[in-house]
């Protein structure tokens, strides 16, 4: 082998290092984010006619407050919510019109964090206190999180809340196995995260009485959640912005 | 001898009593006994041990709960082997306070007496006992 041969060899061989991670990165995009290989997806299913034929129930919203020790407060300003009630309007204003059904129209809709596919919340945190888990659920570290409020800005849904004052005060009788929050932190609907490792579905599906909130893995075919989104036909908050929300609406 | 002498003396003599000051405070009011924590354990059925030895857990157990909290939060994993093959619950709430049951004797005294305010009861609920038996809030 001559020198010029040596010195071309060499740099083909470089070429080909430069080369792989390149390779890997296009191959890692490739699977995509609902193959089999994604152990568990979890996501919601509220049917709406379901939910507004109980009324003024509220069952879900305190068996979650309650679970988790969200405060009352007094201000509707400095309100702490994790699943809460909203208008139609303001839930689905850009798919509503004069001549839907009156109930569907004047009814409130359950609204919760939605565990988006493509969570703006988590892009914006600077400290990594909020992430998107393996599972789906967009989780949150109070421990970490600074206050910063980038997270409420960045939601679409209006899903955070940030905590102006002490929460502790105005919790009337805290749970004991849940910690509270504090003064300076923003918090939201983690899905029941820990309610899940101990097999326990959310605690607001848990508690509804007409059985309205379906929760289960969309990575598996067979869970209640994909046959009802392959019976049904769903509606999502927001899905022109690209964040792919994982409550699905039965309307 | 510099002309200004007594009054650097005395500009001395007041820095130095000044800075020693809290050692004289500290001498005549004499300081708080450190007392060692009541370990207060409570039987709990399964639960002899604690998840580590007592010379690991009085030097380290901040390490710990770190690490737990991290386990738990970030990577989701709750449960928890010991060395010895027992089965715990990564859990300050659930596994710590459920056998050391009385957070004023077993973490404040120690915590109060070397003035390290640790932030974890102002979330963790903790387990400060009421007269009822009941946790309260501080």
């Amino acid at each position: 082998m001559d020198r010029r041969l040596f010195v071309k060899l060499t740099g083909l061989g470089a070429l080909g290092l430069a080369a792989r991670p390149a390779l890997d990165l296009f191959a890692a995009a490739e699977i995509p984010a609902h193959s089999p290989l994604a152990q568990r997806r979890w996501a919601m299913v509220m049917d709406l006619r379901k939910c507004q034929e109980a009324g003024d129930c509220e069952v879900c919203i305190a068996a979650c407050h309650q679970a988790h020790n969200v405060p009352k407060m007094d201000r509707p300003d400095e309100e702490i919510k994790w699943v809460w009630k909203e208008s139609f309007h303001h839930t689905f204003h850009d798919q509503e019109h004069p001549y839907l059904d009156e109930q569907l129209r004047h009814g409130p809709v359950l609204v919760t964090c939605n565990h988006c596919e493509n969570p703006p919340c988590v892009r914006v945190c600077p400290t990594q206190a909020t992430w998107k888990r393996d599972d789906g659920i967009v989780m949150m570290d109070w421990h970490r999180c600074i206050g910063c409020r980038y997270c409420i800005v960045g939601c679409p849904y209006g899903s955070r809340s940030f905590n102006w004052q002490d929460p502790r005060k105005h919790l009337a009788e805290p749970h004991k196995d849940f910690p509270t929050r504090t003064k300076g932190v923003v918090e939201k609907c983690t899905l029941c995260e820990e309610r899940l490792t101990r097999n326990q579905l959310p605690a607001c599906v848990e508690a509804c009485p007409a059985g309205a909130l379906v929760f289960g893995d969309l990575g598996d075919p067979d869970s209640p959640v994909r046959e009802l989104l392959k019976s049904r036909y769903t509606l999502r908050r927001k899905p022109n912005l690209g964040t792919q929300p994982q409550v699905y609406y039965i309307v | 001898m510099p002309p200004d002498f007594r009054k650097i003396v005395f500009g001395l003599v007041i820095f130095l009593i000044l800075v020693t000051l809290p050692l004289w405070t500290n001498l005549l009011r004499g300081t708080a006994p450190l007392e060692d924590p009541e370990i207060s354990t409570r039987d709990v059925p399964g639960k002899d041990r604690c998840v580590r030895e007592a010379e690991y857990m009085k030097a380290n157990h901040m390490d710990l709960l770190n690490e737990w909290r991290e386990t738990v939060v970030r990577d989701g994993e709750r449960g928890f082997v010991t060395v010895d093959g027992r089965h715990f619950d990564r859990s300050l709430d659930r596994t710590c306070m459920d056998c050391h049951n009385k957070q004023e004797v077993f973490c404040d005294r120690c915590h109060n007496a070397l003035a390290v305010s640790p932030y974890c009861w102002d979330c963790h609920i903790g387990a400060r006992e009421t007269k009822d038996g009941s946790t309260a809030l501080r």
